[in-house]
């Protein structure tokens, strides 16, 4: 009776139930954290395994969406479900991340443990909905809702300045979600219909279309998060737990570039084209001021985390070239940074777990002690720089590449990012894990234990599969990415 | 032969798997065997597939194994590309690097991580053969970078040393650098012809080389625009002018690795890139004018510099700098030949130096400031021999009646008179041969300085010295000098003046030998195959001259003296650097000269300043601007306008109603949740 996508989207819920149970029976004690531990794993993995079965019996030749679920609900609203060959990407990506994000707590979350896995599992059936969600009204309620686990993991998990860092994530996302809630209501009133799939067809006027776009814009942008509404992530990072950040790096921040695929492109087609150089110069400053800015950081979660909106601005740039090269480009530089900036922040909690602090001048030299950390570290930091071979290569090139037909001007900033890039993870590289080891306190700090082995594997995995055989995920993709550019082609006169 | 070549590539990446993820449960010997005993597997089948090539009248072919992204016309493969180029660079790479893997077994016998070691030589290994096997720009880039990671890799083996990791990184940036101009380029010709394969690109290229481009905002020629930007990607991997500085810096790395990346093979991938895209460069007379100048260009500074630096690494890396020069500015005046043979020679006779010079500073207790050797010619007879070898094939000596010399002799002259020869039509060649004369002189100068310096005159290592340098060496600064190879021991008081210098074991004499051979005779055997009669049937398609483009032709038949100005202005080289080193009363005169600290002097020694132009400007501004945008940008304007201005006034809102900011962040997330809610309501109301 319920659909395949709807039993991947709730499946968490059922692991919350679980969780509200185990504790009901046990009260709050150690041992009902562990088996809560253990529940919460479980449900991820039976997500994934859920999530995996879609994906292969997706049909990837077929543009449209697939095993569909349309049920009326009330008040003339439907319950629409659907998936095409982009958002099948992001449910996958979303049900992978989610089981190392409970393995990553597994040690370094001590109190509320019950809570903060039951924010985990809803904020996944949120994110999962988002990606399935056919109606616009559902869309709406899954990407809003999405926002409160995210705000309480890392308002209430989160370090020390975890209520201004909360707050400020808060205040920018709340703009942008009125902003998008007004364009919604009115492409309601005109287009007399929520459905997701019809919407993408229906034409609105040019005009109608700035304002909506604009409106848009205002609330993917902040979550990309695109320059100069990037100042909540860094502070978001910094505060959150480690799996919250995964999370946030992984699967929120794709919310945006999402949204851009499935709203803007194909339902303000004209606007879309209007606006292309405003997206292509906030890409490009994007790319090279916060590349800067990260070159200069003392914090290494803040580094990586501005390394992210400058890895996000090739996203943006991907989306709006308009040909298949750079949307495919920016497809797999989501997926790719999921997998490469989750790990990365996977690295950094290696080392907080052990000393509490994320200063990189408190380290240095750990390479003598911990060899196996570092080359998993080493690993991902050359994703990051989007070494050829890994996952963050392909992204790049193909986004600069479909960029560089739009306009050789951002193409060539852009590209300049490469040098950036490599300019400041390696100097956290070097930083962190060269040297002889000076700080006493260093002296005993162990190597990577099985469970962290356990978290490392599956991604590195991911980074050499992906960065080898990325035909793979074009596969998947293809059909789908075509017929999108097709139709913003054919609305604009292409 | 499909699956030889296969097996071939993927017997290093399979060692390096091996060595560097087991390497610690096998053990030390296993690794290194396991490694080098593929790498010499890979070595023969190299040497198989060569000849074949040469004599057994192998067709090119290429072996696809996997697509690797297949967008559209964007479609790039993993495979093996087999011709005359990627022939021969097989032989280079593979052969230096077995006899580098051999070599260290004795160089790194001491050292405690060899497995790590190994696995990066034969991780290069494995990147360098994929780059000259690729058959789409995609699998060149691959290579390109991932030689580049086994570099940084290796300048940075000994990661403790401070000065070895800042290499590490200069050199991986400066290479993005490149590599930035050169994706511009890859960029620019999938856009022009629809694919980024050599085989479907190089057809249509006479059809568009009229062409013009529009690129950030200009209008350039098709041809020499995307020409221009590949060959910046050149630049920065084979170390030319302005994008130089990481090369010498390289020298940070254990000397076998010097031997193998930074003289032999991966500093020469932009020849190699130059030559495998002569269909593209060879409609591109502008780009291949600035491919000459700044040949001839790198080719004069770094043998300036190299005249004067003491490290003895140093002198030979500036030496590779200088010619790499030289093959630049032969692709560039269209003997693309001719620098494919210097950089086959090259290869030869360089690793041999370099090789040389660590057994030198094996010998030497890892000293490498040529002022603390002398006389180590009786004390170190084979490697003494050897570098002789190597420094007469780098000198190019020879006799131009009989065109009988050493390996340096045929490739560099050819090269001159190549550049002599466009020099007819073009000035630019002019002024390549001109520079190009002028540096076989200096090039001559500075190796026999190197070789008198070393093996010649008096001991310059004797007890006092040692001892003050045992002594300096003790204290922690001394770590960070230029001139230590390698941390010292800890244990090194007294450790270093009790043993004289000692001649290398021979696992470390043998590949000297081996290229000794090479240094004799590589230029004498292939000759005929690389520039001479044979070389169209050899080359049989890979390297494309335009129908105009007769300079190979025209090299061999200009004046006699032509010819012989090379050799006049290497014998002068010799001469003066004997009259030097040798002849005035031991070394004392070259040491004063130095003292005298002169103008040009300092302008050399200091490598032309420009370390210090860098540093001062762009590492400055880049953390100028870091700061500006991360302190004045982020945190005064945007946060400041924004979010920080936003919950000040909150905040203050938030005191008056005081429950509002316990901190309790359910609050929030309640009064955001009932916000949705609220809006929701209204809009189904509103609208249904």
């Amino acid at each position: 009776m319920i659909g395949l996508l709807s039993l991947t989207t709730f499946a968490p819920l059922a692991g919350v139930a679980a969780l509200l149970v185990a504790r009901a029976l046990n009260g709050a004690s150690e041992k009902t954290d562990t088996l809560a531990k253990w529940i919460a794993l479980a449900t991820t993995l039976v997500t994934f395994g859920l999530s995996v079965i879609v994906t292969l019996q997706f049909d990837p030749k077929n543009p449209g969406f697939q095993f569909v679920e349309d049920v009326a609900w009330f008040a003339g609203l439907h319950y629409r479900m659907g998936v095409d060959g982009i958002s099948v990407l992001f449910v996958l990506l979303t049900a992978f991340l989610l089981p190392i994000c409970v393995i990553a707590s597994w040690k370094s979350v001590d109190k509320r443990v019950v809570e903060y896995l039951i924010a985990f599992l809803v904020l996944e059936t949120l994110v999962i909905g988002v990606f399935c969600a056919l109606d616009l009204i559902l869309f709406y309620l899954f990407f809003e809702g999405g926002l409160v686990p995210m705000f309480l993991i890392i308002g209430i998990w989160g370090g020390k300045r975890r209520v201004y860092a909360a707050y400020k994530f808060f205040l920018y996302t709340l703009l942008g979600s009125v902003l998008m809630l007004a364009a919604i209501l009115a492409m309601i009133a005109i287009a007399h219909t929520s459905s997701i799939p019809a919407l993408m067809t229906f034409k609105f006027a040019p005009w109608l279309q700035t304002w909506l776009w604009l409106a848009f814009f205002a609330s993917f942008a902040v979550k990309m998060p695109m320059w100069p509404v990037h100042t909540w992530l860094p502070d978001a990072h910094v505060e959150a737990p480690t799996a919250g950040s995964v999370i946030l790096a992984g699967i929120l921040l794709k919310m945006g570039g999402y949204g851009f695929m499935r709203f803007s492109l194909p339902m303000f087609p004209n606007a879309s084209e209007f606006f292309q150089p405003l997206v292509f110069a906030l890409s490009v400053i994007a790319i090279v001021y916060t590349s800067l800015v990260a070159f200069r950081q003392t914090d290494i979660k803040k580094l990586i985390a501005y390394s992210s909106v400058a890895h996000m601005g090739f996203v943006t740039m991907g989306i709006f070239s308009g040909n298949a090269a750079g949307e495919q480009g920016a497809l797999f530089q989501m997926l790719s940074h999921g997998v490469i900036s989750g790990a990365l922040f996977l690295c950094v909690g290696v080392v907080y777990d052990r000393m509490h602090t994320r200063e990189i001048a408190f380290y240095g030299g750990l390479t003598n002690r911990m060899p196996h950390y570092a080359f998993v570290f080493l690993l991902f930091t050359m994703g990051n720089v989007g070494l050829p071979g890994t996952s963050g290569f392909v992204g790049e090139i193909l986004t600069m590449t479909g960029a560089y037909k739009a306009s050789t001007w951002t193409a060539l900033v852009a590209a300049s990012g490469v040098i950036f890039s490599a300019m400041y993870a390696l100097t956290l590289y070097r930083r962190v894990m060269y040297g002889e080891i000076t700080n006493p306190q260093l002296a005993t700090i162990k190597d990577l234990e099985p469970r962290e082995y356990v978290l490392f594997v599956p991604l590195i995995i991911m980074t050499l599969v992906l960065g080898i055989y990325p035909n793979l995920v074009f596969n998947l993709t293809a059909s789908s990415v075509d017929a999108l550019v097709g139709a913003w082609r054919a609305a604009v006169g292409g | 032969m499909q699956t030889l070549v296969t097996i071939l590539v993927f017997a290093p990446l399979v060692g390096a798997l091996i060595a560097g993820l087991f390497g610690r449960r096998i053990g030390d010997v296993a690794s290194q065997a396991v490694t080098t005993g593929l790498l010499i597997l890979a070595c023969a089948l190299s040497w198989y597939t060569f000849s074949q090539w040469t004599w057994g009248g192998l067709e090119a072919f290429t072996v696809r194994l996997l697509p690797f992204i297949h967008i559209g016309d964007f479609q790039a493969n993993w495979s093996i590309r087999i011709d005359a180029l990627s022939a021969t660079m097989l032989i280079v790479v593979t052969t230096v690097s077995a006899l580098v893997h051999i070599y260290s077994w004795g160089y790194m016998a001491e050292d405690d991580s060899k497995p790590r070691f190994f696995a990066y030589l034969s991780l290069f290994t494995f990147a360098m053969l994929s780059l000259v096997t690729a058959a789409d720009f995609m699998q060149l880039f691959f290579g390109w970078e991932g030689v580049g990671l086994a570099s940084y890799l290796l300048i940075g083996f000994w990661f403790k040393k401070p000065s070895a990791s800042a290499a590490a990184i200069k050199a991986f940036v400066v290479n993005r650098v490149g590599d930035f101009g050169f994706a511009l380029g890859i960029m620019t010709t999938f856009w022009a012809f629809g694919s980024i394969q050599f085989a479907e690109i190089f057809p249509q290229i006479a059809a568009h080389a009229g062409k013009t481009w529009v690129f950030a905002g200009h209008t350039f020629p098709l041809m020499d625009i995307a020409c221009f930007l590949l060959f910046i990607g050149a630049m920065g991997k084979s170390a030319q002018f302005f994008l130089h500085t990481w090369l010498p810096d390289a020298m940070e790395g254990p000397t076998p690795v010097s031997a193998l990346i930074h003289a032999a093979t991966m500093v020469t991938a932009g020849v190699y890139m130059l030559c495998l895209l002569s269909p593209m460069f060879e409609y591109a007379p502008i780009a291949k004018n600035i491919v000459t100048v700044i040949g001839a260009v790198t080719a004069l500074f770094a043998a300036t510099v190299g005249l004067t630096q003491n490290d003895i690494k140093r002198v030979i890396a500036y030496s590779t700098c200088s010619q790499l020069g030289y093959m630049f500015f032969a692709a560039g005046v269209g003997a693309y030949q001719a620098a494919m043979f210097h950089l086959f020679t090259h290869a030869f006779f360089k690793a041999l130096l370099f090789l040389g010079a660590g057994s030198v500073i094996h010998g030497m207790h890892h000293e490498q400031d040529m002022r603390k050797y002398g006389a180590l010619a009786k004390l170190l007879p084979i490697t003494f021999i050897a570098m002789t070898i190597g420094t007469i094939a780098i000198t190019g000596l020879g006799i131009p009646p009989l065109e009988l010399g050493f390996a340096g002799f045929y490739s560099k002259d050819t090269i001159i008179e190549a550049a002599y020869a466009a020099g007819q039509h073009n000035p630019i060649g002019m002024f390549a041969w001109v520079i190009g004369v002028l540096v076989a002189g200096l090039t001559s100068f500075y190796s026999w300085r190197l070789a008198f310096f070393t093996f010649n005159g008096k001991a310059r290592w004797g007890h006092d010295d040692h001892h003050a340098h045992a002594h300096d060496a003790h204290g922690h600064d001394a770590h960070a000098d230029e001139t230590h190879d390698e941390p010292l021991p800890d244990d090194d008081h007294g450790h270093g003046h009790d043993h004289k210098p000692h001649e290398s074991p021979w696992v470390m004499l043998f590949p000297l030998v081996v290229l000794s051979i090479g240094a004799v005779a590589a230029g004498f055997v292939f000759t005929g195959y690389f520039v001479g009669h044979h070389q169209e049937e050899f080359w049989r398609g890979a390297i494309y001259n335009a129908p105009t483009n007769h300079v190979l032709h025209e090299a061999h038949g200009v004046a006699e003296w032509v010819k012989y100005s090379p050799l006049i202005a290497t014998i002068l080289g010799l001469l003066i650097a004997a009259y030097v080193y040798l002849l005035k009363g031991d070394e004392r005169l070259g040491l004063k000269l130095a003292e005298r600290k002169g103008p040009l002097y300092v302008f050399f020694y200091n490598k032309w300043f420009f370390d210090e132009l860098y540093d001062a400007t762009f590492v400055r501004l880049a953390k100028f601007l870091g700061d500006l945008f991360w302190k004045g940008g982020d945190q005064k304007i945007i946060d400041g306008l924004g979010p920080d201005g936003v919950s000040a006034v909150s905040y203050e809102v938030g005191k008056r109603t005081g429950k509002l900011q316990t901190g309790y962040l359910y609050h929030y997330a309640f009064v955001m949740l009932l916000g949705v809610a609220g809006l929701l309501t209204y809009a189904l109301f509103k609208f249904h």
